[in-house]
């Protein structure tokens, strides 16, 4: 016998998922987070054959497919490259709403680092700007031991 | 190329929340589909492809949901293949061109509903440098968004315009999710998400499933109505946004030069009749004209200002509605090429564009559109 | 266009270990690619596509593909990824002959990895079962595998000591494989004595937990023996994934594995697969496996495998060496795991097999294993098909 299901009251299973991670940096970047901890230094590693240098630092060379053995220490100011204004709440982004996030190039690198911009409100964030990295003073090894980037 | 087509294509309606449906439910819908418009039964297909995403499914191996729904529960020869399903379609093919198998059938399923945008797209994050900062589908859209706009002095109001043309178009399209007509005004009045991406310049969540059948030499000349491959191509760029030119579709043009390749096109603006293309956000479509050489690089607003991809202009661009009004993420662009076959055979209903020929699908995957698929389908 | 001959002719894999903090997981790819592109003599210009696989919840990492361009070499190349559970390698592994047969690429380089250390892997694995009726009763991989080898045990009267023997044999084995994981000889008190985990599994029973990736090219006949002077070429493959819930499945025998060997002997054209099969690497998760699969697979009559193992026929000195490599009781980098038995199979046939190669291979088999009891299987043989 067919049962008509069309009145059906449709339930709905709650549940998520629950798995725990430790993610290896690696030597390459466990030296670049170990320099943010320890000396509040940016470093990047550059490619023997196209010279990019790349931060955060790669092992090896995107466009070339060549290991990057080279370090180079690169400023802490580069210059806005673009930058968004979250407007909805996310408990993902570590700032307070409206938080900015921006893509910065630092001086003396070829690839844009994406960070959080404070220190500047949300109608005079320009594209272009330039801004220099603030540190937390309590550091741990990660990339959040950059606070965030704030116009010079 | 000639001997490879696709003889038939199954979607369901794309909703918010199909509450009604499991995963297997709406797999099982559009390949019944598919085979209906085929005229084919499951014995005529030699294998399958799934396509799903096991974080948005919140399950390992998420093609297991839907074995039973495609046939490898009846013992088909299958693989899955996470990403988009214009990716899935393409694997489908080099299936049958291995001279293996006669015919494939593709599915794609999302159920956007079940699960949290932001979290899983922020896995789409590495996890130690890009993820902490809290980036997602909608930021770092914002990101590339704000970096074409400057690179190449597109206006927001350009941007506009695409959300206007497609939800327009999708009051026409019976399978879309949002048919709302919306003005200029509406659009850059909408709410801020991520300056300057306001609410109507993004795609909302969606559920849907689309399935693909696809078939080589003599049994896709004995199909019914046979769209065939003229090209295909597809190629992925750099991964970290830092790494990019994010105003730059670089791939895309990659993509899009293997398929004109193979399909003997040198000029798409006039030898192409109507696109689909993976609209996940307006600013993103201007950007994809770029990449598929309907224009110069820079021009995609300009090109959207003329008029020219309108519904009644020269090349129209998502007469469906795009996913700006239904996008369900790994299924949208198996949508797009659905929808292409569909204009090539003249099936496409009230949003049929006339007299045509040859059609592009396009699919993306990865952040801010990292790697692209192009197909070219025709008569 | 089409219907290309085509082999695999050249792989690379890590030196497997539990853990590899010193690498991430792009990095750990690129060990594996690199080390491929070196055996086959070839650059990443070479290459004309990327096809690359894992399991997303084991390192948490969403569209793997496009995240590990920088290691895999797939900047600027067509590039996607496959995923099917614990057959996510052999899933890989065969694309690389689709995608060459079809004449739409020349060489496509397949990757498989898994780094196993950084999640729990067990929760992972739980999440692959169905959220609703399965997972909060039944799920992980040693619940399933521990019921069935219940029920073949029960069935056909083999012992624990039965099932022993193969985790020695594949233990033995790996000692001369440098890449393996586990290289510390066992004996069958070692595996006897072991704690036990879900009787009538121990510890010494079931494979570990490792981070590794593993790589293979493949090349179409028009490359193929300009690459490697003995191509390990692809006659047949067959893939059964029929369940999807835990109960569907029976459990006397590996269905998916009779259903997968039977077609692919068919296709290849082979009649007494004991006899005509030179060396098979099978994706034997835990030591029972290697009793009532290589029944499965068509290698003796159902219960027969006991005697047959016991007989050392499955020996490295035996009629059909199984796993020279060790296997997966030694290395289990599960989303490499299936690509690695494809990739020791094409290295038997080539004859790079060192301390660990089996002589005059002709014909090769590989599996791969995962999912709801689900089988993959590929002939590779040195001649041309």
């Amino acid at each position: 016998m067919a049962t008509d299901l069309k009145d059906q009251e449709l339930l709905v299973y709650e549940s998520r998922i629950k798995v725990p991670y430790t993610w290896s940096v690696g030597e390459v970047g466990s030296r670049f987070l170990t320099e943010l901890k320890e000396n509040k230094k940016i470093w990047g590693t550059k490619c023997p054959i196209c010279e990019a240098v790349f931060v955060p630092p790669k092992k090896t060379c995107t466009f070339c497919f060549v290991a990057c053995h080279e370090w180079v220490e690169l400023k802490d100011e580069g210059v806005l490259q673009t930058y968004t204004v979250v407007r909805y709440d996310s408990d993902l982004i570590p700032g307070k709403k409206p938080q900015i996030i921006g893509i910065v190039l630092l001086d003396g690198a070829d690839t844009g680092i994406a960070h959080m911009i404070d220190g500047v409100s949300p109608d005079q964030v320009k594209v272009g700007m330039r801004l220099k990295a603030v540190f937390n003073d309590k550091r741990t090894g990660q990339i959040l031991d950059i606070k965030h980037f704030k116009p010079i | 190329m000639d001997n490879i087509a696709i003889v038939g294509v199954g979607q369901t309606t794309i909703e918010r929340n199909k509450l009604g449906d499991t995963f297997a439910d709406m797999v099982f819908e559009a390949t019944q589909k598919a085979l209906e418009d085929a005229g084919m039964t499951m014995d005529d297909i030699d294998n399958v492809i799934t396509t799903s995403n096991d974080f948005w499914d919140g399950r390992t191996i998420s093609t297991m949901a839907v074995g039973d729904a495609c046939g490898a529960g009846m013992g088909k020869n299958m693989s899955a293949l996470e990403g988009d399903g214009t990716f899935s379609c393409f694997y489908g093919m080099t299936r049958i061109l291995s001279g293996v198998y006669g015919t494939s059938l593709v599915v794609a399923h999302v159920k956007g509903s079940e699960s949290e945008n932001l979290l899983i797209t922020n896995a789409i994050f590495d996890p130690l440098y890009m993820r902490p900062i809290g980036l997602d589908s909608l930021n770092s859209a914002a990101l590339q968004m704000r970096r074409y706009m400057t690179k190449y002095g597109v206006t927001e109001e350009q941007c506009a315009k695409v959300s206007v043309k497609n939800h327009k178009n999708a009051l026409k399209n019976p399978y879309a999710q949002i048919k709302k007509e919306v003005s200029l005004e509406d659009v850059l009045e909408s709410r801020l998400i991520a300056d300057p991406l306001k609410l109507y310049d993004c795609s909302p969540i969606s559920d849907a499933a689309c399935a693909v059948i696809i078939a080589g030499d003599d049994r896709a000349k004995k199909a019914k109505k046979p769209v065939w491959v003229k090209g295909v191509g597809y190629c992925a760029d750099s991964y970290f946004l830092g790494d990019r030119d994010l105003a730059d579709a670089l791939a895309l043009d990659m993509a899009a030069s293997k398929a004109y390749e193979m399909a003997e096109i040198t000029d798409p603006l006039e030898e192409i009749d109507v696109a689909e293309v993976y609209d996940a956000f307006s600013y993103m479509e201007l950007m994809w004209y770029e990449g598929l050489g309907f224009c110069p690089v820079g021009n995609g607003g300009k090109l959207i200002d003329k008029g020219v991809t309108e519904m009644d202009g020269k090349l129209p661009v998502n007469p469906s509605g795009g996913l700006l009004s239904g996008h369900p993420v790994i299924v949208g662009g198996m949508i797009r090429l659905a929808e292409a076959v569909l204009q090539v055979r003249g099936d496409a209903g009230d949003h049929q564009v006339k007299n045509v020929n040859t059609a592009l699908a396009h699919g993306i995957n990865g952040p801010c559109g990292q790697s692209h698929c192009v197909w070219i389908v025709g008569r | 266009m089409g219907k290309k001959r085509t082999a695999i002719v050249a792989t690379g894999q890590t030196h497997h270990r539990s853990s590899r903090l010193d690498v991430n997981g792009i990095e750990l790819i690129n060990e594996a690619v690199v080390r491929c592109l070196e055996d086959g003599d070839l650059t990443i210009e070479d290459i004309d596509a990327v096809v690359i696989g894992n399991m997303d919840h084991f390192e948490g990492i969403n569209y793997v593909d496009t995240w590990s361009i920088d290691g895999s070499g797939g900047f600027m190349k067509p590039t996607f990824k496959l995923t099917t559970g614990g057959t996510t390698g052999s899933t890989v592994g065969q694309s690389g002959f689709y995608l060459t047969a079809s004449g739409m690429f020349d060489k496509v380089l397949c990757i498989g990895w898994e780094k196993n250390s950084e999640s729990d892997t067990t929760a992972a694995i739980t999440t692959a079962f169905d959220p609703i009726w399965d997972r909060l009763v039944f799920a992980g991989a040693i619940g399933g595998l521990a019921v069935e080898a219940t029920k073949y045990m029960s069935e056909y009267g083999a012992t624990e000591e039965d099932a022993a023997h193969v985790a020695v044999r594949d233990r033995t084995h790996a000692l001369n494989n440098p890449y393996a994981q586990l290289r510390k000889p066992i004996t069958l008190e070692d595996v006897m004595s072991s704690p036990m985990l879900s009787d009538p599994i121990k510890l010494l029973d079931v494979c570990p937990r490792t981070d590794g990736a593993c790589a293979v090219v493949w090349a179409n006949e028009d490359y193929a023996e300009k690459i490697c002077s003995r191509p390990a070429w692809y006659h047949a493959g067959s893939v059964k994934h029929p369940f999807n819930l835990l109960g569907d499945t029976d459990l006397t025998t590996l269905v998916s594995m009779e259903l997968a060997s039977k077609e692919a002997y068919k296709k290849a054209g082979i009649k007494e697969p004991l006899k005509e099969i030179d060396v098979m690497e099978l994706y034997l998760p835990y030591s029972c496996a290697g009793l009532s699969w290589i029944e499965a697979i068509g290698l003796c009559e159902r219960g027969g495998a006991p005697r047959l193992v016991r007989d050392g026929v499955t020996n490295m000195d035996g009629e059909l060496p199984i796993n020279p490599s060790g296997g997966v009781i030694a290395t289990n980098c599960i989303g490499a795991t299936a690509l690695l038995r494809m990739a020791e199979a094409a290295i038997q046939v080539m004859g790079k097999g060192g301390d660990r190669q089996v002589p005059d291979v002709e014909t090769a088999v590989a599996t791969g294993f995962g999912g709801c009891f689900w089988s993959d299987i590929s002939v590779l043989r040195s001649k041309k098909p």
